[in-house]
């Protein structure tokens, strides 16, 4: 039994506009110490996932039906008050915008400590120390002078650290961390990443990690899970989405990122936008934006199946590659035909880097 | 900056407001065709001797910005002069009301923040409910009842037909005199009333704004308790504004008070004001009015003053 | 990881995927009938998408109606002839109709007091008189109410729109031109904030005396301020913006700079606040009119109507004093529903207008 599962997972929102289909019947798992990526473009219902796996969705949202089991126990079924015990205890959850998430009237450190005075129960200068030594393995420097300052007088990158901070000040067992560096520029970023790697490593702490950024998930992730308009797309292992994917979506994706070297002259899109996810295209809600798409995928709603044997997909029980796509299910009668080419792959493996960046001349 | 540079730079800002009000209410005389002399005779002949002794003694033989610049002068160490009607020293009329609205004001800031807030609070916090509904109805209510309807009704009911109360106060006792004080009630309650409504909808909204805020989640997301993230980190940012409201209550509850007065025929210096406006007692009408102007200045001062200690971000 | 994929993990910064045609997608026929049809409704003008919103909220609407009713009996209470002074229709009886069931002048001393009663109520409209009682000189009060709602609803509605056309342009050449200008316009704005509304429409009348026109320009001296703030801070806002710098570089004049492009943004709150506004006067000139110093004792506008039975009123006399002032009630009662209808038709999420002073002004 994986630490998380999820199994089809289905989450929607009453609105005065209709019923927003958020996630529809969502399953993976998470294994313990494993860095899990959701990706997907916004709107697709990613950071649903995540406050849904904390039962934090507000109204008009309702979790209507699936599991979501920690640690063998469906959180679904718990009360407020043991759920409550899980949050910032065991599963702890890192936001986008880390100026708004910190409280502005009270100190850093107060807001470090309170989750450890009511979780581990420690007094109250217990849980000062412990607070500092927290700030301190998140990189705040002077950790002890900073406890008594506010959100205000921190920079960006520090006010995430702080995040963070809060995140990890009871030892959890899975982080869940929505866009973490999204607000933040690249390399405040790259000293984020680095800090959730190390603290991930040194905690065996489990990480989903929220992201509409392929870089990220390519440095980050062990396995990936590509969104789209609520649904899973495609899951695998991270070096097979990005050297294989399977699916239309997640090619679009790979190829709309630019690079140094390319001779196009156009930035590649994906065309259309993503649906209100209230009113969706019938069938396959991708293929209004699909270059492969044929009649079939109006009519049939793909599901996620094994990309080699065509077998409905068991996220919770295997690792194989998965993607929603009637082209994997022998009812696509044309072919995706893109291509995967890596450059100085031609290569003998062993032959030097140096050959390989001389070989690097397609113009 | 710190709070007393921050203190420094407001009290700068406020110095030429006060200023200018002086000027305002000074003015205000002078903006009347005619000649102001006539206010004091009352348009009655006099012989040249007689009129000039009274332009004399109220200044007006001077150039118009020396008036001023002695008008201010003397306002500054409590001297306004002598009253048209009364011929007594202005700062003596005021002086024997200025306790009576003082404690009725007092009394109805008090109605107004013990009743406002926990009812603002409930109602954000169980918005949309019937609860919410029904404190939006009395919010509506409180406003749009006139303050002076509501008065004579609180005459009718407590005093003619449940005889709790006299019909006129007890002012023979003094305002410190349990008579008084219990009479005090009434006018305080009926300014209270408005003035509650419009705290409470402001409380309201101000906490709905802060519960929608970011770090509301962050703490849930942390597994504290409700009412922990209600109370603690709440209920601080949302009060912050309010603050700043509940201090500028005070010039509602001023204006409140001019009219309230008249309802309860109560000494304050509302009445006072009203009465000597048909008389054109223009000594006491400024003073008055320069005092009330004054009060609100250093009410939105304070309030400022407050606000900045209680947000660190406006301080540090 | 295998050797292999160490190296495949290096190179990762060269992956290309080619074959994902866009064109295809775009030059093909649809291949179903799916439209989104949940398009976004910014074509419409904000103003067409508010009244929308407007009519769909019943209490408004319902503030609306009350407001018509009111209006419609204060016109159609009395006959309205044109005064001797009107150039050519002098004379002329220009609203014949008369819904009031008495002169609202008609005197009757001997009878005085009269207490409405159940049997009054029963028996009304046959006999006519005293739905409501009559006051101290015998008239009938329901007449009268619905008369004086012609002074209380005129002083409103003229105050405010008067208030309109010295606050908005004052603002917005304060915000426009910005510099001493500002400076001098916001500094007088600040000192006459410092004075409750009551008050200083009471200094104002001290200085012009009583009567309909004098209280009119007392109310307007006080409740321009908040329209001149409101435009000025949008006009501050905009005024950065590219569009306005892109019509200065076309060479478009100042003025119709803010015209044609500030001015319907701003005017959002500054309808909101005009709609409580309403109400907020006609609760001032009531008071005015309840503390003597408004319209004449014999006039039927409400506060004063308060004024001249007050101690009756205290006394016992209840009928004296409740019907007008339930009137003054339902009037500013309903102006505000409109009013909240009016701010949560601009912006449903209640984060832009900000004019919960409550209509302290």
């Amino acid at each position: 039994m994986a630490m998380l599962e999820v199994e089809d997972l289905n989450v929607r929102f009453y609105t005065d506009d209709g019923v927003v289909k958020a996630t529809n019947d969502l399953s993976y798992r998470i294994e313990a110490g494993e860095r899990f990526g959701v990706v997907g473009e916004s709107g697709a219902g990613k950071s649903v996932t995540s406050l849904a796996l904390m039962r934090l969705i507000d109204e008009p949202g309702v979790i209507e039906s699936g599991e979501i089991r920690f640690k063998g126990q469906n959180l679904l079924e718990m009360d407020e008050e043991e759920m409550r015990s899980l949050r910032g205890n065991e599963i702890a959850m890192i936001f986008q915008d880390a100026g708004t998430a910190l409280n502005p009237s009270y100190t850093v450190g107060e807001q470090i400590s309170e989750a450890i005075r009511y979780h581990l129960g420690l007094d109250e200068a217990a849980a000062r120390e412990r607070a500092i030594e927290t700030l301190e393995s998140v990189g705040i420097p002077s950790a002890a002078e900073r406890y008594s300052d506010y959100p205000h007088e921190f920079s960006g990158g520090m006010q995430q650290r702080v995040v963070i901070a809060i995140a990890l000040s009871c030892d959890p067992d899975l982080i869940i961390a929505d866009e973490p560096t999204t607000a933040l520029d690249v390399t405040i970023e790259a000293q984020i990443l680095e800090l959730l790697e190390e603290v991930a490593t040194e905690f065996d702490t489990a990480i989903q990690l929220i992201t509409h950024d392929l870089g990220v998930v390519a440095e980050f992730c062990d396995r990936v899970m590509v969104m789209y308009a609520g649904h899973p797309v495609e899951m695998a292992p991270v070096e097979d989405v990005y050297y294989n994917p399977q699916h239309p979506y997640t090619v679009g994706l790979m190829s709309s990122i630019p690079r140094i070297g390319d001779d196009r002259d156009r930035l590649q899109t994906i065309p259309g936008r993503m649906p209100d996810l209230i009113e969706m295209p019938p069938g396959c809600n991708f293929h209004p934006r699909c270059p492969y798409a044929e009649e079939s995928c109006t009519r049939v709603d793909p599901q996620l199946v094994d990309v080699e044997t065509g077998d409905p997909a068991d996220p919770i029980n295997s690792d194989a590659q998965t993607a929603a796509c009637l082209a994997h299910t022998g009812e696509l009668t044309g072919e995706l035909d893109y291509e995967v080419t890596v450059r100085g792959e031609d290569d003998l493996p062993g032959s030097d880097g140096a050959a390989s960046s001389a070989e690097v001349t397609d113009r | 900056m710190s709070l007393q540079r921050f203190v420094l730079k407001r009290g700068l800002i406020t110095i030429p407001l006060l200023l200018g009000i002086s000027l305002l209410t000074f003015g205000m005389v002078h903006a009347i065709p005619g000649d102001p002399i006539d206010f004091i005779t009352l348009f009655t002949e006099l012989d040249p001797q007689t009129e000039m002794e009274i332009r004399a003694e109220y200044g007006l033989d001077q150039p118009v910005y020396i008036q001023y610049i002695d008008w201010v002068t003397s306002a500054a160490t409590g001297d306004f002069g002598r009253s048209i009607i009364t011929r007594d020293p202005v700062i003596d009329e005021i002086m024997t009301r200025l306790p009576y609205t003082l404690v009725m004001g007092i009394m109805a800031f008090g109605v107004t923040l013990i009743t406002a807030i926990p009812t603002g609070v409930i109602a954000a916090y169980y918005r949309n409910t019937k609860i919410d509904q029904a404190s939006r109805v009395f919010a509506l209510l409180g406003i749009a009842i006139p303050n002076f309807l509501l008065g004579l009704l609180l005459l009718l009911v407590f005093a003619s037909w449940l005889d709790l109360f006299p019909i006129l106060p007890p002012t023979s006792r003094g305002i410190l005199s349990y008579d008084m004080l219990v009479y005090t009630l009434l006018p305080a309650i009926t300014i209270g009333t408005g003035s509650t409504a419009l705290l409470m909808r402001l409380m309201r909204s101000s906490m709905v704004e802060e519960l929608d805020k970011d770090y509301v989640r962050t703490a849930r997301a942390k597994g504290l308790p409700e009412r922990t993230v209600v109370r603690k980190h709440v209920l601080r940012n949302s009060l912050i504004s309010v603050v700043t409201v509940a201090a500028i209550q005070v010039a509602f509850i001023i204006s409140g008070s001019v009219v309230v007065e008249i309802v309860f025929s109560y000494p304050g210096i509302g009445r006072l004001l009203v009465n000597r406006v048909g008389n054109r007692d223009f000594p006491v009408i400024q003073a008055i009015v320069l005092l009330i102007g004054v009060a609100v200045i250093l009410a939105n001062f304070v309030a400022d003053v407050l606000y900045a200690y209680l947000d660190p971000r406006i301080r540090y | 990881m295998s050797s292999e994929t160490s190296q495949r993990t290096t190179e990762r910064g060269r992956i290309r995927v080619t074959g994902f045609d866009v064109d295809r997608v775009e030059s093909r026929d649809s291949l179903s009938s799916w439209e989104p049809d949940l398009q976004s409704e910014e074509g419409r003008g904000r103003l067409e998408y508010a009244w929308k919103r407007f009519k769909r909220n019943r209490l408004a609407l319902f503030g609306a109606a009350t407001i018509g009713f009111m209006i419609l009996l204060a016109v159609f209470s009395r006959p309205i002839q044109l005064p001797s002074s009107f150039p050519v229709l002098a004379g002329q009886t220009v609203q014949p109709f008369s819904l009031a069931p008495a002169d609202p002048a008609n005197q009757d001393v001997l009878t005085g007091y009269q207490e409405p009663t159940l049997e009054n109520v029963l028996t009304w409209p046959p006999t006519g008189l005293y739905l409501f009682g009559a006051d101290w000189a015998g008239r009938d009060i329901l007449s009268r109410v619905m008369y004086g709602g012609r002074w209380s609803l005129s002083i409103g509605f003229i105050a405010v729109a008067m208030a309109l056309l010295v606050g908005v342009p004052l603002g917005s050449i304060a915000g426009y031109y910005g510099g001493k200008v500002d400076e001098l316009i916001m500094r007088i704005v600040d000192m006459l904030y410092a004075f409750p509304f009551i008050v200083l429409a009471i200094a104002v009348i001290a200085v012009l005396g009583r009567g309909y026109w004098e209280m009119i320009l007392a109310l307007v001296a006080v409740s321009w301020l908040p329209y001149a703030r409101i435009i000025r801070g949008e006009i501050l806002s905009v005024k950065e913006n590219e569009y306005v710098t892109a019509a200065k570089a076309l060479g478009s004049r100042d003025r119709s700079i803010i015209v044609r492009h500030i001015l319907p943004n701003a005017m959002a709150p500054v309808i909101v606040q005009a709609t409580l506004s309403i109400g907020t006067t006609v609760l001032v000139a009531a008071a005015l009119g309840f503390i003597g110093l408004g319209l004449s004792p014999a006039s039927a506008e409400w506060g004063v109507m308060l004024n001249v039975e007050q101690d009756a009123i205290a006394r016992g006399r209840w009928w004296a004093g409740l019907f007008p002032g339930l009137a003054i009630f339902a009037f500013v009662m309903a102006i505000n529903l409109v009013g909240d209808g009016v701010r949560d038709a601009f912006d449903p999420q209640g984060d832009q207008t900000d004019t919960d002073t409550g209509g302290l002004r």
